[in-house]
Parts: structure tokens; C-alpha cells; sequence
């Protein structure tokens, strides 16, 4: 019997319509007055392979990926063998008895979906059965779930809805039975609240935040993780008068975006990894002619090709070094509500220093959905850092915070004059070497402020602290949930939503601290070794996760148990 | 308008006596005033090179880029801003070499801009190594036994790709020089004009004198709509033809297919983010 939280995981191949029953369940869930959380995991490929999502069903507000699987629902053959790991002897796989004709295990329950499905009309409905099945295992109203697949299918004509109606009517009768078997009993408590949240994923709510923060711009080229917000931000180019290009290769994206910015529209570029490499020119250009870009930065296991579908966060170091010295900033939002609000602001602080402002993401925080109460756009504002120029203007003038007043062509009556080489205060080449010392100090200069604009580290949990948990980005949620199952008082942790650079708060809540642990998705601690550089404290233990896997509630856990107990 | 208001009081000009850019860069002026464009609507878009310092020796809005990424911004800043005029003006081994898959396709996307390659068939800048354009046989420091690859053809490879302006002039023609950009900074579309240009330290076998024996004016009777004529002249190798080869009226330019000017003829830095819209996107997530 679930009476908190149930972890549901459907898994088949690519091209079998798992995405389908993902979207039809979360909407079901949610509008059934539970909380939800969906995370997923797939190969490169069309066709063929093993693909998963897992959807969480639960009493409290979650955001986090579980490795423990409840209730599978295997619509391949092979997704016993693909899941296996995370497969235990309370988990129960529910699948087609045709597909699992060849699979014995104890937990299986086996149902003709198949069959029922060539009933109805063809094969195509057999998922659509299996997710009212689950629906009516959750206790979803009926009416609840015919929406979701109007909603869903209304625009596939109406013999297909129809079709897809009456495979739901089958699967809740199919869900019904398995509960008369009293193999499963869900019971956790609805609250018709959660109905009118938002629900939303990863990638979108950047794709809003960027809309928020007045992007005007994209030219981009596909890569994933990144893709999916290309495609978010060109659904909605025109309608939010966005230019949307697709470049000839990353170049000249990232060469588009400075230029746009130049020219007074805010740009984004969105790419990953390899990708990301190719670019590092362009920001090298946009840190020299103090163009201000913004830079979204899905990342995944590399390098080069790596694991193009899968997760990590081992692309810091590439975000924080390069070419010269002059300032960034980075974001790496780690909940759905700080991603909008760090992808918005992230334009107005581009703008406002001249610099590149990075969002880091990855696969695993892309792809994940929950809902949320709502996003505040009460103190959402654009700011504007664009002057009008005059007769003397010049683009680089030496000034005490080493931000020089930005115009744009056609606006006033100063020519605007950008350059890559070290420039004079009119931006013209130079080789003179006081002037290049200058140079060099203005635009360093500039971090001051970048400084004082920081973003602090989120503390959560207990202010009096022993132990203190950090981490960065996308495990926000694991180790959030790990910390409050742990229920302890002596143990916090220290979210870290922007990581360059840090705020000057950091050092003291580290040192506060008598033990302390850090969670990456990446080989060589590159946070930890950040915040060393930075601030010269050593973390004592760093739990490293890069097999291209996100942690899981369970591992962050077990590694905090064993962390308190042995060290 | 006089040339003049292009001037640049202290410009410390890089390039060397008797360099064909100078005749481009007065030449230039004499034509943005004569067309009457004001330095303030004006872009001037480079790559890296000598021929890439050129916007910071005429006045106008400059937007000195990478080497070879000059018309990624050129393409940006007129989508962005459809007011401003846009020239690229950038080397033969900038545009051609490092920029070669912007090149094609730029002329593929036909944003509005005009696109002057200074032409000296090697690069000056690094000290005389062959650039694409650089012809069979020239021996360098790097190609010591001389060029054996075939040169790239500029003007044959943006014809194939339905170019909407195609032309080439040469630097010691001034007046076929003018009449060229003029045409060029008029039509609407890309226009690319590859102006051949001596380069009097690197280049010992492209002189002026052999520019002079080696180039003819195509014949006014020369049908710039007939493309696969263009094409034809544009493979010419005994004598090379100077003037306008190939154009093509009929092209939309990447801005007409901007959505964002549908119905909204502002260039895009003086728009207003629709927040109530936003916020209507924000709210449909609470809905199915
Ligand atoms: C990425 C990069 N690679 C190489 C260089 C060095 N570089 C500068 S200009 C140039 C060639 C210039 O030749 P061309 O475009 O023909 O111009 P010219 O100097 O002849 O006018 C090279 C290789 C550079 N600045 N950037």
C-alpha cells in the first residue's frame, strides 16, 4: 500500500509513445489533486533502445529523481533487463502479456493490452489503456482523465480521440481489476489545491524567463540537451518578437547573438558542450568589445560527442575559463522558480556589466516537470542600460566602475565602435601599453560590482549546523529531499544557484561547519575546486557521480548516512 | 554630402604605401556620399586582416569582428535593425578561408547587405602565406615548392548559390570601382563584390600591371539575369571579366522573411516585452 508516495516508471523503446503517456499522466496526476514530479532518461537513438520516465506520484511537494521503482510499467521486452537495477521484489511490473510472454517474475501482472487494444482499433492504443490503467490505480475521477486525453488527442480528428476515450474506458477497467487483485492499493491524500498549479518543465521555464528578461534574439544550432529550448523559443519567436535563426553551425550563432546585442536586441545562444567549444572564440569577442550575451548552456557527459542524451554537470570549468581576463557570471538554477528568475535576470546583468552571463543546465534538469504555485513577475523588470549617444561618444570611456555607457547604432548621434583587438576609448586598435594596462583594469573592474549583485547561497535546513551538505545546480532537488528525510538537526545544505562568482557570504557558512560534503555530477569536483580557489576552503568529502546518471534521493542518503557515521 | 564627413581626424593607418585598400577607402567615401548615406545609418562590418582594419579608418558605426565571422553580425544587426545600412568589408582569406561557411550561407539567407572582399589573393596581415584565392604555382614561406591547389572561385560559387549580386572590380579602376559599389550598396539583397586589390610587400606576381593585362570590362551587352552566362564568365581564367555578373531581383531578403516585421516596422531595440502575454503563457501551465 503507497500512502505517501508512489514512483511509477514507464519504459520502452524509443518510437513506442512513451512520451504520450507521460504527458497524459502528469496532467492526470496533477489534475487529480496530487503532487507530481517527472524525470526521464533516453538514448541517442529513433528507433529501438530502452527509454524511461519516471513519474511520481505524492502527498508532499516534490522535485527529485527516486531510483526505487514502485510500480513498473514495461511496455517492452526489454525494459525489465534495462531497468534491472532499480527493479526490487516489492516493485510490480505491469506489462503486455503478449511482450512478456517469455518473462517470468513473481510481481509480474500480466494483461492483454495488446489484444484489447486490436479490439478497439489497432496497437497505437495499447498505452493509452495501460495509462488509464494507472489512473485508476491513483484514483484519478474518470472524467479527470477523459480531459487530459481531449486535451491530448481533440486535435488528432475525432476518430482517433474517440479511439483513445475508449482505450481509456479499458484501461480503467483494466485498473480495477488489478485493484480487486489486491496487488496494489494506493492511498494518499489528495488535495484539489495542486490542481490549479502550474506544471511545468525545466526547459520552459527558462525559455519564460528569457522572455521575461526581454530576449529578442536566438540563432542557434541543434544540440541536446539544448534543442529543447531552441524549440520553446521558436514556438513563441513570434509571438514575443524574437528573431529565431538556425545558424549554418555555432559560430555563427554565437557571432549572430553578439551582433544582435550590438545592435541593441538582447540575445540568447543556446547550445552544450561541443558545441559550447566552438563558440569560445565569439566569447572571447563578446568579452573584449564589452558586448553583454547570454548563454545557455545544457550540459552533458563529454568530452566531444559523449553521451549526448544523458546528464552531467562537467561543463563549469569550460563556462569559467578562457580566452583573456575579463568577468562572467554563472547561473546554474537548480528549481523550477529560480530558473525563470536567473534566466530573466540573467539579460538585465548582461546588459548592466557588458559581459557573457552563462545559465548552466543539463539533461536531467531540461527534462524534469513538478508543479509549482506560480511564478511572481511582480518584481520582474527590464532594465535598460542602453543610452542614447552624442556627438563625443565613446564606446570604451575609462570610468571608475569600469562600466563605459553603451549605445547602439542609430541611436543618437555618436558612432558606435566595437572592437576584438585591445582598443583606445574610441574603440580603434592600439598597441600602446598603458593603455592596454588600463584596459586589462577597467574591464577587471567591473567585478566589483559583479561582486556586490551576487547572488548568495540558499541555506536549508537548520540554521545551527554541524554538517553541511553543498551542492550546485540540478541536485537542488535530490539533496533537498535526502535532507528532509534525514530529519536532523545538526545538518544543512548549501544550494548554490549562482557559482561565479561566489558570494562573499560563502566562506562564512562554510566555515561554520565542522564536517562538510559536496555533491557533483562530474569526475573532478570542479565546484569543489572552485570554492577552494575562491575562497580557500577544502571541502572534506566529495561524492562524484559521471556514468551520465543523475543521483538519486537514495544515493545522496545513503552517502549522507555514511558520511555522519564514518566520515 | 562630402566624402570628407568619413573621415577619421587621427586614423593611424596600418597598411602599406601603394596598398590597393587605399584607393578602395577613398573610393568608398566618395560613393557613401554620393549616395547620400549618413555616417549614422551606417555599419561597417570586418573580419581580421589588413583589409579588416578598414572600418576604423572610415567614420561609421563599426562592428570589427573575429576573423571570418563578419557576416554573422552583418546579418544580425540589419535583422535587428532594418534602418541601418550594413557593409562588410574584409580580405579574401578572411571571407573565403575561416569565414567560407558563412559565405555560403549568408548568400543562401540574402540578408540585405553588401559584402566588399579586398581581393589580393594572398594574406597580407600573417606575412604573404597563400589564401584561398592565391593562384597555382605562387611559392610562399609556407608553400615552398608553390600553390598546388586549384584557387577558389568566389564569384562562380556564390552564382551556383543563386547570389542576388554577384560582381567583381579591381582597385586600380576607380571608376569601374565606384559604378560597382554603387550598384552594389543599391540592390536589394546580398550584393558581394570581390575587388581585386594588389598587395605590393606580399603578392610579387599580382601587381598592378598584371591586374592592368589580365582584366577586361564585361560588355555592356553582358545579361546579368541569364545565370548560367554568369556562370560561364565567372570561369574565365585567361583574362578575368570586371563588372556586375550575375543579379537576381526576385529573392526575398532575410528580413522581409522576419516574422517580427509583420506588422511592426520597429527595429527591435525600441519594442516592449508583452508581459501580460507572458503572463497569460505562465497561467495556461495551470490548464490542460
Ligand atoms: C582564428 C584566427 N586565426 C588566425 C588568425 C591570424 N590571421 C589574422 S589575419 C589572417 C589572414 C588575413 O588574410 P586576408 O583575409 O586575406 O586579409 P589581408 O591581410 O590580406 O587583407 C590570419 C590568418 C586570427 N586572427 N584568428
Amino acid at each position: 500500500m503507497f500512502q505517501e508516495d508512489v514512483s511509477i516508471v514507464i519504459c520502452g523503446e524509443a518510437g513506442q509513445g512513451i512520451q504520450t503517456v507521460e504527458s497524459i499522466l502528469i496532467q492526470a496526476v496533477k489534475f487529480g489533486g496530487y503532487h507530481v514530479c517527472s524525470s526521464k532518461e533516453y538514448m541517442s537513438r529513433v528507433r529501438g533502445g530502452e527509454n524511461s520516465t519516471e513519474i511520481r506520484v505524492s502527498s508532499k511537494r516534490i522535485c527529485a529523481y527516486v531510483n526505487r521503482i514502485d510500480i513498473l510499467i514495461a511496455i517492452s521486452k526489454g525494459a525489465i533487463d534495462h531497468l534491472k537495477e532499480r527493479i526490487s521484489n516489492k516493485t510490480i511490473i505491469i506489462g503486455d502479456e503478449e511482450t512478456l510472454k517469455h518473462v517470468e517474475n513473481e510481481n509480474i501482472i500480466k494483461i492483454p493490452f495488446l489484444k484489447i487494444a486490436r479490439d478497439i482499433g489497432g496497437p497505437i492504443y495499447a498505452n493509452v489503456i495501460a495509462a488509464g490503467a494507472i489512473s485508476k490505480i491513483l484514483n484519478i475521477d474518470k472524467e479527470i482523465f477523459d480531459e487530459c486525453l481531449t486535451s491530448m488527442f481533440a486535435r488528432k480528428g475525432k476518430k482517433i480521440l474517440n479511439g483513445d476515450l475508449k482505450a481509456g474506458d479499458e484501461g480503467y477497467k483494466v485498473g480495477e481489476n488489478i485493484l480487486k487483485s489486491d496487488k496494489i492499493k494506493v492511498q494518499i491524500v489528495k488535495d484539489t489545491k495542486i490542481k490549479d498549479e502550474l506544471l511545468l518543465d525545466g526547459t520552459e521555464v527558462v525559455g519564460m524567463g528569457c522572455i521575461a528578461g526581454g530576449c529578442r534574439f536566438l540563432a542557434c544550432y541543434p544540440m541536446t540537451p539544448s534543442s529543447a529550448l531552441q524549440v520553446f523559443i521558436a514556438k513563441y519567436s513570434e509571438e514575443f518578437n524574437i528573431i529565431f535563426e538556425q545558424s549554418e553551425d555555432e559560430i555563427s550563432a554565437i557571432n549572430m547573438g553578439i551582433g544582435a546585442f550590438y545592435a541593441g536586441a538582447r540575445a540568447l545562444i543556446a547550445t552544450s558542450g561541443s558545441g559550447f567549444a566552438l563558440m569560445e572564440e565569439g566569447v572571447g569577442l563578446a568579452r573584449i568589445n564589452e558586448t553583454p550575451i547570454v548563454i545557455y548552456l545544457g550540459q552533458r557527459p563529454g568530452p566531444a560527442v559523449g553521451l549526448p542524451t544523458r546528464t552531467s554537470q562537467e561543463d563549469l570549468d569550460l563556462a569559467l575559463y578562457g580566452h583573456g581576463e575579463t568577468p562572467k557570471i554563472i547561473f546554474a538554477p537548480g528549481k523550477l522558480e529560480d530558473a525563470f528568475y536567473l534566466s530573466q535576470k540573467a539579460f538585465n546583468i548582461a546588459d548592466k556589466y557588458q559581459i557573457p552571463v552563462f545559465i548552466l543546465s543539463d539533461q536531467y534538469f531540461a527534462d524534469i516537470y513538478y508543479n509549482i504555485p506560480s511564478i511572481n513577475l511582480e518584481n520582474v523588470k527590464i532594465e535598460n542600460h542602453i543610452i542614447k549617444t552624442d556627438e563625443n561618444y565613446k564606446r570604451y570611456e575609462l570610468t571608475a566602475d569600469g562600466i563605459s555607457s553603451r549605445g547602439i547604432p542609430g541611436f543618437g548621434d555618436g558612432v558606435v565602435v566595437v572592437d576584438p583587438h585591445e582598443h583606445d576609448e574610441k574603440g580603434h586598435i592600439t598597441e600602446d601599453q598603458n593603455l592596454r594596462t588600463k584596459m586589462v583594469e577597467k574591464r577587471l573592474k567591473k567585478l566589483e560590482g559583479i561582486k556586490k549583485d551576487s547572488i548568495p547561497p540558499e541555506l536549508i535546513g537548520f540554521s545551527d549546523y554541524n554538517i553541511l551538505i553543498i551542492g550546485w545546480g540540478s541536485t537542488y532537488g535530490v539533496i533537498k529531499e535526502a535532507l528532509d528525510n534525514l530529519n536532523r538537526e545538526d545538518v544543512a545544505f548549501l544550494y548554490f544557484k549562482q557559482v561565479y562568482p561566489l558570494h562573499d557570504s560563502t566562506k562564512k557558512y562554510l566555515d561554520k561547519a565542522d564536517k562538510t560534503i559536496i555533491f557533483e555530477n562530474n569526475a573532478e569536483s570542479q565546484f569543489a575546486n572552485l570554492i577552494k580557489l575562491q575562497t580557500d576552503f577544502k571541502i572534506d568529502k566529495n561524492i562524484l557521480k559521471y556514468n551520465g546518471r543523475p543521483f538519486s534521493v537514495e544515493e545522496i542518503t545513503k552517502s549522507l548516512k555514511n558520511f555522519m557515521e564514518v566520515g | 554630402m562630402k566624402p570628407e564627413v568619413f573621415d577619421i581626424e587621427d586614423a593611424d593607418i596600418a597598411w602599406c604605401p601603394g596598398c590597393g585598400n587605399f584607393s578602395i577607402l577613398s573610393n568608398l567615401k566618395i560613393v557613401l556620399a554620393e549616395l547620400e548615406i549618413d555616417p549614422l545609418e551606417l555599419v561597417l562590418v570586418s573580419g581580421i586582416g589588413q583589409a579588416g582594419k578598414f572600418p576604423h579608418f572610415l567614420k561609421s558605426h563599426t562592428y570589427n569582428s573575429l576573423h571570418g565571422r563578419a557576416l554573422s553580425p552583418a546579418t544580425a544587426i540589419k535583422a535587428v535593425n532594418k534602418n541601418l545600412k550594413v557593409i562588410v568589408t574584409t580580405g579574401d582569406g578572411d571571407m573565403y578561408g575561416e569565414g567560407g561557411n558563412h559565405f555560403m550561407h549568408t548568400i543562401r539567407r540574402n540578408p540585405n547587405i553588401t559584402c566588399i572582399v579586398h581581393d589580393n589573393m594572398v594574406y597580407g596581415l600573417t606575412k604573404g602565406q597563400a589564401s584561398p584565392t592565391t593562384l597555382q604555382g605562387m611559392k610562399t614561406s609556407y608553400q615552398t615548392e608553390g600553390v598546388s591547389e586549384e584557387p577558389f572561385n568566389p564569384l562562380a560559387v556564390a552564382i551556383a548559390l543563386d547570389a542576388s549580386f554577384v560582381a567583381r572590380t579591381f582597385s586600380g579602376d576607380p571608376e569601374h570601382m565606384k559604378k560597382t559599389f554603387k550598384s552594389a550598396i543599391n540592390h536589394k539583397g546580398y550584393s558581394l563584390v570581390d575587388v581585386f586589390q594588389p598587395c605590393v610587400t606580399f603578392n610579387k606576381i599580382n601587381t598592378y600591371q598584371w591586374f592592368k593585362e589580365n582584366t577586361y570590362h564585361l560588355e555592356d551587352s553582358h545579361d546579368p539575369f541569364n545565370k548560367n552566362e554568369a556562370f560561364k564568365r565567372a570561369t574565365e581564367k585567361d583574362k578575368y571579366p570586371l563588372g556586375i555578373f550575375y543579379k537576381n531581383n526576385d529573392k526575398k531578403t532575410f528580413e522581409e522573411t522576419l516574422k517580427v516585421y509583420t506588422d511592426n516596422e520597429l527595429p527591435l531595440y525600441k519594442r516592449q516585452v508583452d508581459m501580460p502575454k507572458l503572463v497569460d503563457l505562465i497561467e495556461s501551465r495551470r490548464r490542460l
